[in-house]
């Protein structure tokens, strides 16, 4: 089967931000969408630290300490782009005028309950940032994550054993195997990657899936 | 006549008691008040609540503060980081209490605090560990965490441009926390790269207005430290 690597699921996760979105990419795998974002849409991107029009990374020699993103990474700021303080940034994500959040994740449950923020651990020390406004704000949440963990587990799940970070916030997952809508009577497989079938993936999956008609 | 300018850090933070809750402008290093800290850590005030999104990076800023075990509670959204060492000594070894919220409930309180709001309903963190232990209300069709508001004591900040009324401009992403802390704050003071005449800033592009400032320093770029 033709898994997708990291790049190839940020650039399918980019084909369906339409032209004029308002998007925060989430930290981590989440960040690789900018770098594929079809050409000839205009898409706004919104960092939590208080930018919207968020550019690329600047020039070596370009950076400037003032001008970080969410992952506290030099960033840029497109023409048209603006500033604003952490409430009013936040105010743009709970208030639900971001159309798309993307973000990582550790697990998804079928109800579209997100866990990624902590791994429950008890000796871990929690750091939770921004993670939960974005998964209760935006108005379409997408995770995009690796279908099994390292020891072949299915990340999406009857129910997070990890901390939640929202409960039945997601609408839709893409993995390297699979898009998967949450919808409200179950999970809807949309795609499945070449030389993968449905019966392979729910066998890979564990949680009922359902193949909507136009899935192959 | 109206004059907000002390003439240093020291001066400014010099009636700091010890047990203030002061908050921490800054995102990462972004912002943050770098001097001012410098300050209080040499003004010696101790047994401190810091209010910062972050809990330190490397040795510096609010990590020394941290490392000199000054600090006896913090609020933050984010403590672990690649760099957070001291904070993460401190926490492991249970002298530091955390109380960890979520970013924008982070900021929502401090806003709620400077706006005099009594609390609120948000929806974040419902469902969550975060929200255990406090009350929930369904309205419409969500459910919602009640969150009470942070006060400060102090708010050490830091800003571009500053007139001598306290009015404030910012620069880029260190913006951040800076305009909700100076109001949520009994007594803010403001590190400025630039102070101006009264009437140089444009009204229309004033961020902070000066009712929210106590205390300007002026640190020029020559005065500060290599980065």
């Amino acid at each position: 089967m033709n898994k997708l690597d990291k790049k190839q699921i940020a650039a399918r996760v980019a084909r369906d931000i339409p032209d004029g979105a308002y998007v925060n990419l989430g930290i981590g795998l989440p960040t690789l969408v900018a770098d594929h974002l079809p050409k000839g849409r205009e898409i706004i991107l919104h960092s939590e630290n208080g930018i919207l029009g968020v550019g690329p990374k600047p020039a070596p020699g370009e950076e400037d300490e003032d001008l970080i993103n969410a992952g506290k990474e030099p960033a840029t700021l497109l023409p048209g782009g603006a500033y604003f303080h952490h409430a009013d940034s936040f105010g743009m994500i709970r208030g639900r005028h971001l159309d798309f959040s993307i973000l990582g994740a550790f697990q998804v449950s079928v109800t579209g309950d997100l866990a990624n923020w902590h791994t429950g651990g008890a000796d871990a020390i929690p750091a939770v940032g921004g993670a939960m406004d974005l998964a209760v704000g935006a108005k379409k949440v997408l995770v995009m994550m690796e279908h099994l963990t390292k020891n072949g587990e299915s990340k999406i799940v009857e129910r997070c054993t990890y901390p939640l970070t929202g409960a039945r916030c997601v609408n839709r997952i893409y993995t390297d195997l699979a898009v998967i809508d949450v919808a409200p009577e179950g999970l809807h497989v949309i795609e499945i990657v070449e030389g993968l079938s449905f019966d392979a993936l729910q066998r890979l999956t564990g949680v009922p899936l359902k193949r909507l008609a136009t899935a192959a | 006549m109206v004059n907000k300018f002390f003439a240093s850090p020291q001066a400014a933070l010099a009636d700091l008691p010890d047990g203030a809750t002061i908050m921490i402008g800054g995102f990462g290093s972004a912002g943050m008040p770098a001097e001012l800290i410098d300050a209080l850590i040499a003004q010696g005030a101790r047994d401190l609540t810091i209010v910062n999104n972050n809990a330190g990076n490397a040795d510096t800023g609010l990590a020394a503060l941290l490392k000199a075990k000054r600090v006896r509670k913090i609020f933050c959204s984010f403590p672990r980081q690649a760099d957070s060492w001291h904070f993460d000594a401190l926490y492991r070894a249970g002298e530091i209490e955390l109380e960890l919220v979520p970013q924008g409930t982070l900021a929502e309180r401090i806003r709620a605090a400077g706006a005099g709001i009594g609390a609120f309903y948000t929806p974040t963190a419902y469902g969550t560990r975060l929200a255990q232990g406090k009350e929930t209300r369904r309205i419409g069709d969500r459910d919602y965490v009640l969150e009470y508001p942070i006060h400060a004591d102090y708010a050490l900040i830091k800003a571009e441009r500053a007139d001598r009324w306290g009015n404030l401009v910012y620069r880029k992403s260190a913006r951040n926390f800076g305009p909700i802390m100076a109001s949520a704050a009994r007594c803010t003071v403001v590190q400025v790269r630039e102070t101006v005449e009264l009437g140089v800033l444009d009204p229309e592009s004033i961020v902070t207005p000066g009712i929210f400032v106590k205390r300007v320093v002026r640190i020029a770029p020559s005065m500060r430290k290599a980065a």
